[in-house]
C-alpha cells in the first residue's frame, strides 16, 4: 500500500490544528507585540468549556447534532471570557512596561491556568473523555477519513476564510490593520486600540476554542496539560509562517504538520537515519524545519508584511 | 532586530517552562509525631498521585493505607503504631529523587514503598541505599533494578536496600510472546515503545522471544509520550501487514494508539505489559478496544483465596480511587516492611533499635510470608520469589483474564 496520500491526510489534519490555535498568537503579536504564552491553556480552557456543556448543562443523551454546535458555543464563551480576563488583569496593566514582563506573566499565568483546571475541575487530574461522532470512517481511494476529522476539515478552512473577511472587509478588521501599523497614529485617527486588542485576544480565544472542540473529537479527550505542548506547536507554527500573518500562521501549521506525518513515515528509510526516523523524533525535526527557516528567510515562510499583519 | 531578540528571549523562556513543569505541587503532610508511649514507625509512599498516571498510583497509596491499618488494628508490631506518609512523583524522576530525599530526612520513616514507574526507581535507589532504607516496589518491572544492567549475561545485585514484590519484564516479555504467538496464533508483530526504561525494555524482551519462537517483527516505531497524534504511526502499522501491535508502554499513550490503530484501519488487537492494565486503558481506547491484551503481574487478585479479605477490606474501607493493577502487590509491599519491621523490634526486646534502618533492610532479605498476591519472599537480587503473570483481554468493556501461568523459559 501506497502510504504517502494517508499522511499527508494525517498531516494536514494535525497542522489545520496547530494551524487554528496559530491564529491567536499571530494576531496578539501582530497587535500588540506580545506573545502570550497562555494561548495554550486558552486553548486548553476551550475544550473543558465545551465538555462542561456536554456533561452538566445539556440533559443526558443529547444528540451531537444538536450538542455540537451549543458545545462550540460553550467552548468560545469560556475562551473568551478567560483570554479578555487575561488581557484586562494580566497584560493590559504591563503594557506599558518593559517587554519581558507581560512574557514573564503570560508563562506564570499559563501554570495558573492549567493548576487551576486540575485542581477545581472535577475528575481532571487525568484525562477526560469526550463526546466522539458517531459512524465509520470516510474512504476516499486509499485515504482513510475518521468521523471526527470531519469538523476539523470543515471548521479550518471555514475559520479562515470568516477570519479573512473580518479583518479585510469590517471596520473593526480594519481598525486592527491600522493599530498594527502604528497604534499611536491609529489611535489619533480616533481608532479605540484598547477596544481592537480585546478583539484581538477574543478571536485568537475563538478560533482555539474551534481547535479545542476538534481536539476533543479527534483523539476522545481533553485533559488539563493538552495546551501546552500543542500550544508550542503553534506558536511555532506562527513563527514558521510570518508571526503576525494570518494566513501564515495556518501555512505554518500545515507545514509543520505534513513535516511531522512525513517524518515519521520517510526518515527511518533515508540509509543510516534509521534510528531518527520515528515518531518520538518528528519534534526534532519540526524544530529543524524551524531553524532552517529561520537562518534562510528569518521573516518566515509568508513573511512579515506589515499591510497583513492583523 | 528587537523583535528577533524577543523571539530568542521566547525560545528560552519555553524550554524553561517546560523544565518547570517537571515540578508542580505534590501534596503529603510530615508525619514525624510520636504518640504516647508506643514509637512511631512511618512508611513512605512515593507514587504519581496526580497526572496521567494517577489511577495506578492512588491505588497503591490506598493499598499500602489499608496494610498500615490492618495492621494497627490488630496491633500486629507489639508497641509500634504505623503511619504512611505518601508523595507525589508525578512519575517524574526528578520528583521521585526530591521524595527520596525527603524521606531519608524524616527519621521514623523505616521503609517505602514505590515507586510505581522503573525510570523513577532509577533515580531514587541510590539515595535510599546510602540511608540503607528499604524500599519495596510494588510494579517496577525492568530487570536492570535488581539484576545490573548486562543482567542477560552477568547478573549483579545493584543495590542491597532494594527490594520488589512485582515480577520482572525478564519474564513478562517473553510471557506475552508466547501467548501471542502460540494462543493467539499471531505471526507478524508491529513493536512500538515511549523510550522510557519500562517500556523499551519491555518491548525488547518480547521481541527478542517472538523472534525465537519464529515470529516476525515486521517494524518497529518510538513514540513521543507527550503527544496525542498517533496517525502517522497508525498509517505505518496498516500499511506494514502486522496482525498484531506490541506496546511497550503505559495506558496513557496506549489508549489512544490503540484507537488511531484500529480508525487507521488495521483491526489487530494491541497488546500490552501490566502498564497498560487500567480500566483507564479501556475508557482511552474505546469501543474498538475491544479484544486487546494485556499482560499482568501475578494471578488476577479477585481470584486468589489469599486475596478475598483484602478485596473485601479495601471495600469496607470506602476508598475512592480502584486499588487497580498493583493494589495487591502494594499491600504485600508495605506488610513486607511490617514483618521486617516486627522482626527487627522482637530480636532488640520490644524496642526500635539505634541502626533500625540498616536492621530492617536486613530482615527484609528474610521476610517470607503468605500475602494477597500469594506467597511472598525475596531472592538473592530482591526480586520476588514468586513468577507468576496473567493475560487479559478486553471484552464488554472491562478487563477479563484469559490466562495465568509462570513463564517456562
Amino acid at each position: 500500500m501506497n502510504e504517502l496520500p494517508q499522511q499527508l491526510v494525517n498531516g494536514l489534519l494535525l497542522g489545520s490544528m496547530y494551524g487554528l490555535v496559530a491564529i491567536g498568537y499571530t494576531m496578539v503579536y501582530g497587535i500588540v507585540q506580545l506573545i502570550n504564552f497562555a494561548h495554550g491553556e486558552i486553548f486548553m480552557v476551550g475544550g473543558f468549556g465545551a465538555l462542561t456543556v456536554y456533561l452538566y448543562v445539556l440533559p443526558d443523551g443529547t444528540s451531537l447534532w444538536v450538542a455540537l454546535p451549543l458545545m462550540l458555543i460553550g467552548g468560545i464563551i469560556v475562551a473568551v471570557l478567560v483570554a479578555v480576563g487575561a488581557e484586562r488583569f494580566a497584560y493590559r496593566p504591563l503594557r506599558t512596561a518593559p517587554r519581558l514582563a507581560p512574557l514573564i506573566t503570560a508563562i506564570g499565568l499559563s501554570l495558573a491556568l492549567q493548576q487551576a483546571v486540575w485542581a477545581w475541575y472535577p475528575d481532571a487530574r487525568s484525562a477526560i473523555t469526550f463526546p466522539q461522532i458517531d459512524g465509520g470512517p470516510f474512504e476516499i481511494g486509499s485515504v482513510t477519513i475518521q468521523t471526527g476529522d470531519v469538523f476539523l476539515l470543515i471548521a479550518a478552512p471555514i475559520s479562515m476564510a470568516i477570519l479573512a473577511y473580518f479583518v479585510m472587509k469590517t471596520r473593526t478588521g480594519r481598525g486592527m490593520q491600522a493599530t498594527a501599523q502604528d497604534p499611536d497614529t491609529a489611535k489619533l485617527m480616533g481608532i479605540n486600540t484598547d477596544r481592537i486588542i480585546v478583539v484581538a485576544f477574543a478571536l485568537g480565544a475563538t478560533f482555539a476554542a474551534i481547535g479545542a472542540v476538534a481536539y476533543g473529537l479527534k483523539y476522545g479527550e481533553v485533559q488539563f496539560r493538552m495546551g501546552f505542548i500543542l500550544g508550542l506547536k503553534a506558536f511555532t507554527a506562527a513563527v514558521l509562517g510570518g508571526i503576525g500573518n494570518i494566513y501564515g500562521a495556518m501555512l505554518g501549521g500545515v507545514v509543520l504538520g505534513v513535516a511531522e506525518a512525513l517524518s515519521t513515515a520517510y526518515i527511518a528509510d533515508i540509509p543510516g537515519m534509521d534510528q531518527f526516523g520515528s515518531q518520538s523524533w518528528a519534534n526534532v525535526w519540526a524544530f529543524v524545519l524551524l531553524i532552517l527557516v529561520l537562518l534562510f528567510r528569518p521573516q518566515g515562510l509568508l513573511g512579515e508584511r506589515v499591510a497583513d499583519r492583523a | 532586530m528587537r523583535q528577533r531578540s524577543l523571539i530568542a528571549i521566547t525560545a528560552a523562556l519555553a524550554a524553561g517552562a517546560l523544565t518547570l513543569t517537571a515540578c508542580g505541587s505534590r501534596d503529603g503532610d510530615g508525619g514525624s509525631d510520636s504518640n504516647g508511649g508506643g514509637t512511631t514507625v512511618v512508611i513512605g509512599v512515593d507514587a504519581p498521585l496526580t497526572g496521567d498516571l494517577s489511577a495506578l498510583g492512588l491505588g497503591i497509596k490506598n493499598s499500602v493505607d489499608l496494610a498500615v491499618k490492618t495492621a494497627n488494628k490488630d496491633k500486629y508490631v507489639e508497641g509500634v503504631t504505623f503511619k504512611i506518609e505518601a508523595l507525589d512523583d508525578q512519575g517524574q524522576p526528578s520528583a521521585g529523587q526530591q521524595n527520596a530525599t525527603k524521606f531519608v530526612a524524616n527519621e521514623d520513616v523505616l521503609g517505602v514503598v514505590g515507586p510505581l514507574n522503573s525510570s523513577v526507581a532509577e533515580s531514587m535507589q541510590k539515595v535510599f541505599d546510602d540511608a540503607k532504607l528499604v524500599e519495596v516496589s510494588p510494579a517496577n518491572t525492568n530487570p536492570a533494578l535488581t539484576q545490573g544492567p548486562d543482567w542477560q549475561t552477568k547478573k549483579e545485585r545493584q543495590y542491597k536496600s532494594y527490594f520488589r514484590t512485582a515480577t520482572t519484564d525478564a519474564i513478562q516479555g517473553p510471557f506475552a510472546a508466547q501467548y501471542v504467538y502460540n494462543d493467539a496464533k499471531k505471526k507478524k508483530v508491529f513493536v512500538i515503545d515511549d523510550k522510557k526504561t519500562y517500556g523499551a525494555g519491555l518491548a525488547a524482551t518480547f521481541s527478542e522471544e517472538f523472534k525465537k519462537l519464529g515470529g516476525q517483527v515486521v517494524g518497529t516505531e518510538h513514540i513521543d509520550p507527550d503527544t496525542k497524534d498517533f496517525s502517522a504511526v497508525a498509517t505505518k502499522v496498516k500499511s506494514s501487514g502486522a496482525d498484531v501491535v506490541y506496546y511497550g508502554g503505559e495506558y496513557p499513550q496506549a489508549g489512544p494508539l490503540s484507537k488511531q490503530i484500529k480508525a487507521a484501519g488495521a483491526k489487530i488487537p494491541l497488546v500490552g505489559g501490566d502498564g497498560i492494565y487500567s480500566a483507564d486503558f479501556i475508557k482511552l481506547a474505546g469501543a474498538s478496544g475491544t479484544g486487546d491484551l494485556a499482560t499482568s503481574v501475578g494471578a488476577p487478585v479477585e481470584e486468589l483465596p489469599s486475596a478475598k479479605e483484602f478485596v473485601a477490606n479495601y471495600k469496607t474501607e470506602g476508598y475512592k480511587e480502584a486499588y487497580e493493577a498493583y493494589g495487591g502487590y502494594s499491600y504485600d509491599s508495605a506488610w513486607a516492611i511490617i514483618e521486617a519491621v516486627k522482626k527487627v523490634v522482637e530480636d532488640n526486646n520490644g524496642e526500635l533499635p539505634d541502626d533500625a534502618r540498616a536492621k530492617v533492610t536486613e530482615a527484609m532479605q528474610g521476610v517470607s510470608f503468605d500475602g494477597v498476591t500469594g506467597k511472598v519472599s525475596f531472592d538473592e537480587f530482591g526480586d520476588a520469589t514468586n513468577k507468576q503473570l496473567t493475560v487479559y483481554s478486553v471484552e464488554n468493556g472491562a478487563w477479563n483474564a484469559a490466562k495465568s501461568g509462570t513463564y517456562g523459559g
